[in-house]
C-alpha cells in the first residue's frame, strides 16, 4: 500500500450542520500535508445535516487512510468517494472580462456558445456567469484569458451520484 | 453531577480554578472522591493510570485556560494509546468566549486532532445529554479521551434532570461483531501454514481478550509476541512466548516475524517502532489483522485477511470455528518452527553481565523475583521503559502501564497514582529514569497526602539514557545536553515530601533496598545509581529492517 500514484478525488459527505466539524474534516487534510484544492458546504433537506464536498489531490493510499478518518469522525454521518463511479458534478464560476469595445462581442458570442450569462456590466468589465463541469469551466477561462480577466471566483464542484439507469 | 454518578464514576482527579469553582462546590456534595494533584498533567496522567488500572473511564477535571492547556501531553498520550478518559475542563463564560478573557482558551480547537471527540457545552439543557455522550464515547468501540469544555455560565445554571435513556448517535457505531465471511478465510489460512506467529497488542487488553487469546495460541501451537502496549495479554513465562517485538524487541520474536509464513494480529496498529521498515516487516507472511478500528487496518501493512471486529468476541469465533475442526496436522507441520524459534531463543537471550557497578537490568528483575511478578509496573519513558518491558515478566493483563504511542516523559508516576487509588491493595511501582521522574515530581504531594504507598525506582545514570544511547551509536559518542549531573538528592527530596528514600550504589545493596523499600506502606523512592553507560539492547536502528539487530 505505498505509492499507488496520485488522482484527483471527489469526495462528498453528510455531516451534523454544528459548529467545528468542517474543521475536524478540514484538520484530517491538513494534518497529512494535504491540500484541499475546492471544499463547497451547505444545508440539505434537514437542516441538522450539511453536504460537504470536497476535492482533493493525492497519494492514493493516503487519501484512503483520511477517508477512513473521515468515516470515524463522530461527526461526519456518512461518506462517499465519486472517484472513478458515475456521478453529476457542477460548479458555478464569475470571471470579470476586459471589456474593451472591440471585443465586447467576442465576448457575448462566447458567453453564448457556453451559455454563460452576463450578470454585471460595467464601463471596462463585463462580469459573466457560467455553470458547468470543471471542463467547461476551464475551457471559458482559457479563451478569456488573453482579453485580460480582472477577478474570478469559483465554488469549486458539488456532485451527486447518478441514480442507476 | 447525577449523569457522572450515573456512569459510576468514583474518582475525580482534579486542579480547582476560577472557572470551575461552580463544579467544585457541588462536588464535594455528593459521594464522588476528589484528589487534589499537584499539576494538571498529572491529573490526566493518573486519571488513565487510573483507567488501565481500573479498565473503567478515568475523570479528570482542571479549570479554564492554563489548566486546560497543561493537560494536553496527557490527553494525546491517552489518545494515541486508546485509553477510555473524560477531560471536563471550564471555560469562561459564553458571552465571553472569543474575547480574548483572562484565562480563556480554545481547548476544544487545540484539542481537536488529540482526542476521539471533544464538545463544547453551549446551554445547560444539553450538558446532561452532551457528558452521557462523552462516557459512551470514551468507552465503547477504540476507547479514547474525550473531553467537554464548559463555560462557567452553563454551569452556574440550573435545570431539572430527566434521565436519558437513548442516546442520538447517528453516526457512531463501533463494528463489534466480526463480519462472518472473513473468519472462514483466516482458518482456511491458518490450517495451511507451517510457520504460524501471533502478535498481540494493546486491543487485546482494552478487549479483555487474553483468555481467548491464550486458548487461540494454544490450539494451534503458535508462539505469541507482543508490542509494548500488549504485554501482559498473554503470559510472559508460558513456553510459546517469545516476547516483545520491534526496536528493542527480543531476538526470537524479531527473527520469527521475519520468517513466520503467516502472522494472526490482534489489536495492533503496526506501528513504526514495531515494524522497523515497511519492506521488511514480515515479508513472507500472509498476515491476518484484527482490529476494532477500520483506521488500523492496512494503514502501514498490507493485510491478507482484514477483521473489523472487537479482539475478544473475534477470537472466541475463531475457536469456536476451530473446534470444528481437526487440527492435529497443524501442530505436527510446525514442530520443527518451534525447534527453530528455541534454538533462537537459547542462542541471543536478552543478556547483561553484573558487575562492579549496579546494571539496571538487575534491578528490574530483582524487582520481578521480589514481587513476585504480581506488581502493577508504570514506566516512564525511555531507557527505563524498555528495561522494565524487557525484564519484567508480566503474567496478567493491567499489569503494565505505560506511555507507548506518544512516549510521554512524566507519565509514570502519577499514573502509578493513579492506578494506585484503583486498586488500594496491590503493590504499585513506577520504573523511573533520574530524568523523567523529574518531570512530575510535585505529585509527591499528592502520594503523600493521601498515603498512597506508591514505589519509585529510579534506575539513576545521570543521564537522559535513551538520547544518549542514540548518541553513542549514531553520533560518535558526542553527548550533547543529555548529562543529568545536577539532579537533586532523591533520599532527602522524598523525606522532604514527607515520604521515604533509599539508596543503593553497590550491587549487594539492590536486594536489601528493594526488600525494605517494598514492605514499608509508604510512598518510597529508592535510589539506584546504576551503570552510566549501558544501553538497550537489542536494538534496531531507526529505519532498519527489524532483523538487523545491534545486539551488544
Amino acid at each position: 500500500m505505498t505509492n499507488n500514484g496520485t488522482k484527483r478525488n471527489i469526495l462528498s459527505m453528510l455531516v451534523d450542520n454544528q459548529p467545528g466539524v468542517l474543521s475536524r474534516v478540514a484538520g484530517l487534510f491538513s494534518g497529512r500535508g494535504f491540500n484541499i484544492d475546492s471544499l463547497c458546504v451547505s444545508e440539505t433537506v434537514d437542516p441538522l445535516v450539511s453536504r460537504i464536498t470536497l476535492v482533493a489531490v493525492g497519494d492514493m493510499s493516503i487519501l484512503e487512510q483520511i477517508k477512513k478518518q473521515l468515516n470515524k469522525l463522530i461527526n461526519v454521518i456518512k461518506v462517499w468517494d465519486f472517484t472513478d463511479t458515475e456521478f453529476v458534478q457542477r460548479e458555478t464560476a464569475l470571471f470579470k472580462v476586459r471589456a474593451k469595445p472591440e471585443n465586447r462581442a467576442e465576448i457575448l458570442r462566447m458567453a453564448d456558445i457556453f451559455h454563460a450569462t452576463v450578470v454585471d456590466v460595467g464601463a471596462e468589465y463585463y462580469t459573466l456567469e457560467v455553470t458547468g463541469d470543471e471542463g467547461k469551466i476551464s475551457a471559458l477561462l482559457k479563451l478569456l484569458k488573453p482579453l485580460g480577466i480582472k477577478e474570478i471566483a469559483r465554488t469549486g464542484p458539488v456532485a451527486l451520484a447518478r441514480e442507476k439507469k | 453531577m447525577q449523569v457522572l454518578e450515573e456512569e459510576g464514576v468514583e474518582v475525580v482527579f482534579g486542579y480547582p480554578g476560577g472557572a470551575v469553582l461552580d463544579i467544585y462546590d457541588e462536588l464535594v456534595k455528593t459521594s464522588i472522591r476528589h484528589i487534589l494533584v499537584r499539576h494538571e498533567q498529572g491529573a490526566v496522567h493518573a486519571a488513565d493510570g487510573y483507567a488501565r488500572a481500573s479498565g473503567k473511564v478515568g475523570v479528570c477535571l482542571v479549570t479554564s485556560g492554563p489548566g486546560a492547556t497543561n493537560t494536553v501531553s496527557g490527553i494525546a498520550s491517552a489518545f494515541m494509546d486508546s485509553i477510555p478518559m473524560v477531560v471536563l475542563t471550564g471555560q469562561v463564560p459564553t458571552q465571553l468566549i472569543g474575547n480574548d478573557a483572562f484565562q480563556e482558551v480554545d481547548i476544544v480547537g487545540i484539542t481537536r486532532p488529540c482526542t476521539k471527540h471533544n464538545y463544547l457545552v453551549k446551554s445547560v439543557e444539553s450538558l446532561a445529554p452532551i457528558l452521557k455522550e462523552a462516557f459512551y464515547i470514551a468507552r465503547s468501540g477504540r476507547p479514547g479521551p474525550v473531553l467537554v469544555d464548559l463555560p462557567k455560565d452553563v454551569v452556574q445554571g440550573s435545570v431539572t434532570y430527566k434521565p436519558i435513556k437513548e442516546l442520538n448517535l447517528k453516526s457512531y457505531n463501533p463494528t463489534y461483531e466480526p463480519n462472518i465471511k472473513q473468519l472462514p478465510k483466516a482458518i482456511k489460512l491458518i490450517k495451511e501454514c507451517r510457520r504460524p506467529m501471533v502478535l498481540t497488542g494493546g486491543g487485546v487488553i482494552l478487549s479483555r481478550a487474553s483468555e481467548e487469546l491464550r486458548t487461540f495460541a494454544r490450539k494451534i501451537d503458535a508462539p505469541v509476541a507482543s508490542t509494548l502496549m500488549g504485554l501482559g495479554g498473554y503470559p510472559g513465562t508460558d513456553p510459546l512466548w517469545l516476547g516483545m517485538i520491534g526496536m528493542h524487541g527480543t531476538y526470537r520474536a524479531n527473527m520469527s516475524s521475519y520468517e513466520c509464513d503467516l502472522l494472526i494480529a490482534a489489536g495492533v496498529r503496526f506501528d513504526d517502532r514495531v515494524t522497523g521498515k515497511i519492506e521488511g516487516f514480515a515479508p513472507k507472511a500472509k498476515i491476518i489483522h484484527i482490529d476494532i478500528d477500520p483506521t488500523s487496518i492496512r494503514k502501514n501493512i498490507p493485510v491478507t485477511v482484514p477483521i473489523v471486529g472487537d479482539c475478544r468476541i473475534t477470537l472466541r469465533k475463531l475457536n469456536q470455528l476451530m473446534d470444528k475442526e481437526d487440527l492435529a496436522g497443524i501442530k505436527a507441520v510446525t514442530r520443527p518452527w518451534l525447534r527453530q524459534i528455541e534454538k533462537w531463543k537459547a542462542t541471543k537471550p536478552l543478556n547483561y553481565v553484573q558487575g562492579e557497578t549496579i546494571k539496571p537490568q538487575f534491578v528490574v528483575e530483582k524487582l520481578c523475583e521480589l514481587s513476585r511478578g504480581e506488581a502493577i509496573i508504570t514506566t516512564e519513558v525511555g531507557q527505563n521503559q524498555m528495561w522494565a518491558a524487557q525484564y519484567f515478566h508480566f503474567d496478567r493483563p493491567n499489569g503494565f502501564i505505560t506511555s507507548g504511542g506518544l512516549g510521554c516523559m512524566g507519565f509514570g508516576f502519577p499514573a502509578a497514582i493513579g492506578a494506585q487509588i484503583a486498586c488500594p491493595d496491590r503493590l504499585v511501582v513506577d520504573i523511573a529514569g533520574d530524568g523523567s521522574i523529574q518531570m512530575n515530581i510535585q505529585e509527591m504531594a499528592t502520594a503523600v497526602q493521601y498515603e498512597l504507598p506508591v514505589k519509585i525506582v529510579i534506575l539513576n545514570n545521570h543521564y537522559l539514557g535513551m538520547v544518549r544511547q542514540f548518541q553513542e551509536l549514531f553520533y560518535d559518542r558526542r553527548y550533547a545536553c543529555t548529562g543529568m549531573d545536577h539532579a537533586p538528592d532523591f533520599v532527602k527530596l522524598a523525606e522532604a515530601y514527607g515520604a521515604v528514600g533509599l539508596r543503593a550504589t553497590r550491587p549487594e545493596e539492590v536486594e536489601p533496598v528493594l526488600k525494605k523499600g517494598l514492605s514499608i506502606p509508604r510512598t518510597v523512592i529508592m535510589d539506584f545509581h546504576v551503570e552510566r553507560e549501558e544501553c538497550v539492547y537489542p536494538m534496531v536502528p531507526s529505519g532498519k529492517t527489524i532483523t538487523e539487530m545491534l545486539l551488544t
